[in-house]
């Protein structure tokens, strides 16, 4: 009498009925495909026709009251008066001492209502700092699936299905739509940095979404993917993982591994003239005053075509940083990696030296190449804004 | 007349470990038991036909992993197999069951409070992060902060690292933590009095504080810093019952060449010319040895085995002073089938369950222990090792362990009877029915032990678990007390080697390995001959 433990999204039947991969994995308490068919075919369909992925097990907390925008304000680092309604937000936020619990997407729905996406549980955190503030927070994740439809054919894709007024939707901004008199969110966001809109829905209906997607995406060749195809398109556009390429602030065990925005890369996110105070701004302002931040996170070119995982990067004989996310990109035909590294070789063009460990016919070899520091995202195509 | 260069009174499991250590660097050792069989508080006995029961320790987490791999330890039959669940029956509402696996407690946690679920994986990080800086102090001899020795002085540089790597509100909440009550410290996160409760368990086992005493949250913190194959906090069932870690032990200590004795009761400690040059036993006989080493907790070292002559006034009033409160006690059990728990699924019957669902009850509990009586509903921590060893009880029959809290060790109506125990073994027995209706049916033998029955069977005064209270003003360089923190004593070539010493109680080993150490040290600097 021992119950499932692990959640199915509302489009797992569809997807398990794709899935012949049979190829799953976790999310948050949710079983989710890592790939369903061929990793190969989905990662190009990200990048040369459209590609859907189930992002249900996102964790979403709506926050409202009257208080909500000012609690917001204090809760995140970029400024929520210049976020409008409809308009989503990219943003860290930090512990006091301006080091990064969690980068996530802030959804304005209302002038008093918002949605923070996130890849962790943040609940216990946003309540104890909504205290005092007249607000609510609850955690509506499993009142709201989501699929992400990301590629060069995306938007022609949901047209062709049928949803108005995409045209007109600029990058990071919502629109609230029905179809088949079902009511719809769509935001152009995603984590590829391509083209690319999510669909945010009531759970009862997506499967009616599913068959409409896949009905109108027949003759575009969309494609569901898993999470390796994913996470290909991720490093590519440069963005950064929780817990893969930093350590939340909430999850180190030491002091010395956890990372404020500066040292993420992040700093454009921090907006330190905002009024009053931010969580973290007392020592964002301090790092700021100081010197170069004391880490970064940079992307990496490397040379040859072994992908650089887990590699040790060096200054001349100093070790200065590791990577924590590298691919062989198949679009760029590059081989790139996100690096932390220490501060003061963090410069874009900064010549460096990496010691990749990589099999081959069950003898492990040691590479020794160099590589140097390049701006991320090192996948940017005009479509994605456009 | 045969002359040991070691003399151990007290086969406990610390006891062997010393023993084994001294006999694995070469030296002559001889062990002496009081009773029939060896490991003291770490025993498997065979009392009712076909069942083993862990008759004192019943779980396994605390005993170094550095000692299990000196002294070969799964080579002499020790292994533990870890248990998942950690689960609180209740008669308001759902039960709560934790399991190990993030995920799936999440969910679980989540019935109760969805804030609860969440904050949980801040609260057993912050327990990591106080694990961290405890961790590297249980395997080494606790510094002198008063003495100017090198030695001293180099041990307090390291602990000063570990605290220095550490930021300065971590520090603060370090010192906090050392003394605040649980209560206090579970009320910073959680919301829901069934997941307090739940995790207030672990921190009143063996004490005699409540949950709202301060000093509470270290005995938490005690019962968190083991490991199973490096799962920090993880507890398993020793493969054969607790017994099979002494016998383990004794098995490394024996091929080293230590003999070890049983039915050799130790009635006096010879001294002569202020050194410890012996031991009397109860027949009359004497064994001789250089160094004298105690496993016996401070109260039946200082105030028994040692004749008060040979002892400053002062250490024998720190003796008398040294707070050794028994509370608790405990039920063996044969069963006739698996019992089902009130709304708990089958896995959570294979780990641990308690029975106190909000920080009242298990407060109320101690309140009537305060005044000289068991507690009337008491707090028990129940496994069923059965579930998971099958060398336990026959095929379909179980063994259950009820671990009760709080009993006293001095009734306020006058002593322990055999009525009053079986008195007592009714209300652990009634407790357990209001989750489990069935329960007196299933019941096959039992076993009830009070505090008074562990001082007299086992030997640990009072009955206390630990060999001494686990407060700030009995820990570290202060236990069992300032000036004999070294496991040394007043008395030349007189040691202390068991729980009443750093890092304290428990199936841990940690003592008797520091013992030996410092044993072989002074032999080496010729201070012992
Ligand atoms: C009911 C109970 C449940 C417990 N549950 C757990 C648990 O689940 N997990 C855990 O890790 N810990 C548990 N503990 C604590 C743990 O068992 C003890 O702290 C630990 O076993 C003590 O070991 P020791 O070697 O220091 O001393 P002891 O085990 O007390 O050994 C002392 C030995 O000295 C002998 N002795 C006494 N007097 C004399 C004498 N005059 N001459 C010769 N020999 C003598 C005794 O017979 C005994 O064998 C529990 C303890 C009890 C009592």
């Amino acid at each position: 009498m021992s119950e499932q433990y692990l959640r199915e999204t509302p489009f797992h039947d569809r997807i398990a009925a794709v899935a012949s991969a049979q190829s799953w994995e976790r999310w948050q308490g949710h079983i989710t495909a890592v790939t369903l068919g061929g990793m190969d075919r989905e990662y190009f369909a990200i990048r040369n026709s459209a590609s859907v992925y189930d992002v249900s097990p996102l964790i979403k907390y709506r926050i409202t009251g009257a208080d909500a925008a000012r609690f917001v304000d204090r809760l995140i680092t970029r400024d929520v008066a210049r976020c409008a309604i409809g308009q989503a937000y990219y943003t860290p936020w930090c512990d006091d001492d301006g080091k990064v619990i969690e980068d996530g997407t802030l959804f304005r729905l209302g002038k008093a209502d918002f949605l923070l996406n996130a890849a962790l549980h943040n609940l216990h955190w946003l309540r104890d700092t909504a205290y005092g503030f007249d607000v609510t927070i609850e955690d509506v994740s499993a009142e709201i699936a989501g699929l992400s439809v990301q590629g060069p054919l995306a938007q022609t894709v949901l047209i062709a299905m049928g949803i108005g007024g995409l045209e007109r939707l600029a990058h990071m901004r919502l629109a609230e739509t029905r179809l088949d008199d079902r009511p719809m969110r769509v935001s152009r966001t995603g984590f590829t940095g391509d083209l690319g809109y999510e669909l945010w829905i009531r759970p009862g209906d997506a499967s009616w979404l599913w068959d409409r997607l896949m009905a109108a995406g027949a003759l575009y060749n969309v494609l569901p993917i898993g999470s390796a195809a994913l996470n290909h398109a991720r490093i590519e556009a440069g963005f950064i993982l929780v817990n893969v390429d930093f350590i939340s602030a909430t999850y180190a065990l030491r002091p010395s591994q956890k990372r404020s925005p500066y040292e993420l890369g992040l700093g454009w996110a921090v907006n330190l003239k905002k009024d009053g105070y931010f969580i973290g701004k007392r020592a964002l302002l301090a790092e700021r005053k100081a010197a170069t931040p004391r880490r970064a996170l940079v992307g990496l070119e490397i040379d040859g075509r072994k992908p650089a995982v887990d590699a040790f990067i060096y200054a001349g004989k100093r070790e200065v940083g590791r990577t924590t996310s590298a691919i062989w990109s198949p679009t760029l035909k590059k081989n790139i990696a996100i690096a932390s590294i220490a501060g003061d070789q963090a410069l874009p063009g900064t010549e460096l030296g990496i010691e990749i460990w990589h099999p081959k016919e069950l003898k492990i070899e040691r590479s020794m190449v160099g590589c140097r520091v390049v701006h991320r995202p090192f996948y940017d195509p005009p479509r994605k804004k456009a | 007349m045969q002359r040991y260069d070691a003399v151990i009174v007290g086969a406990g499991h610390n006891g062997l470990v010393t023993a084994a250590y001294l006999a694995k660097a070469g030296k002559k050792v001889m062990v002496l038991e009081r009773r029939h069989l060896i490991g003291g508080a770490a025993v498997s006995e065979q009392l009712y036909p076909g069942f083993t029961y862990s008759s004192c320790s019943y779980v396994c987490s605390l005993l170094r992993p550095e000692i299990m791999r000196d002294l070969d330890l799964p080579r002499h039959g020790l292994q533990v197999n870890p248990y998942e669940t950690s689960s609180c029956p209740t008669h308001h509402g759902e039960p709560l069951v934790m399991y190990h696996d993030a995920d799936r407690n999440r969910r679980s946690m989540s019935r109760h409070s969805a804030r609860d679920a969440e904050a949980y994986d801040c609260y057993s990080l912050e327990i990591r992060r106080q694990c961290r800086f405890i961790k590297p102090l249980l395997m080494m001899t606790p510094p002198d902060p008063t003495s100017f020795k090198w030695g001293d002085i180099e041990g307090l540089l390291r602990l000063g690292r570990t605290f220095g790597q550490m930021g300065e509100r971590q520090m603060y909440d370090i010192l906090r933590f050392w003394t605040m009550s649980i209560a206090d410290f579970l009320d910073e996160y959680f919301e829901s009095e069934i997941v307090k409760a739940l995790s207030a368990g672990s921190s009143i086992i063996g004490t005699a504080l409540g949950p709202r005493s301060p000093g509470s949250a270290y005995v938490l913190l005690h019962h968190y810093m083991g490991e199973v194959d490096g799962e920090i906090g993880a507890w398993g069932f020793a493969r054969g019952g607790m017994g099979s870690v002494s016998k383990a032990i004794a098995g490394a200590a024996r091929e080293a060449g230590a003999e070890i004795r049983t039915e050799a009761e130790v009635t006096a400690v010879i001294v002569k010319g202020g050194k410890a040059v012996g031991v009397a036993l109860a027949d009359g006989e004497e064994v001789y040895g250089t160094a004298i080493v105690s496993n016996l907790d401070p109260k039946r070292t200082f105030l028994k085995i040692l004749p008060r002559q040979h002892l400053p006034e002062e250490v024998y009033e720190q003796a008398e002073r040294f707070k050794i409160r028994g509370s608790s006690g405990k039920l063996n059990i044969a069963l006739d089938a698996l019992p089902q728990f009130k709304g708990l699924p089958y896995d959570a019957h294979c780990g641990a369950i308690e029975i106190g669902d909000s920080l009242d009850y298990l407060e109320r509990a101690f309140d009537d222990y305060k005044y000289g009586q068991w507690s009337r509903r008491p707090f028990l921590d129940i496994v069923i090792p059965s579930t998971v060893d099958p060398t336990m009880a026959p095929p379909g029959k179980h063994y259950m362990s009820v671990f009760v809290q709080y009993v006293p060790y001095k009734l306020a109506d006058g002593p322990w009877t055999d009525e009053k125990r079986q008195a007592f073994g009714d209300t652990v027995i009634d407790t357990i029915s209001e989750y489990c209706p069935n329960f007196r049916d299933l019941i096959l033998h039992c076993q009830v032990r009070t505090p008074w029955d562990l001082e007299n069977e086992v030997g640990l005064t009072e009955g206390n678990i630990f060999h001494g209270e686990l407060t700030l003003d009995q820990l570290m360089f202060n236990r069992p007390f300032p000036g004999a923190a070294q496991y040394r004593t007043p008395v030349r070539n007189f040691y202390m080697c068991g729980s009443g010493t750093h890092p304290g109680g428990g199936v841990m080993g940690a003592p008797g390995a520091n013992a030996a150490r410092e044993i072989l040290k002074d032999f080496k600097g010729r201070v012992l001959s």
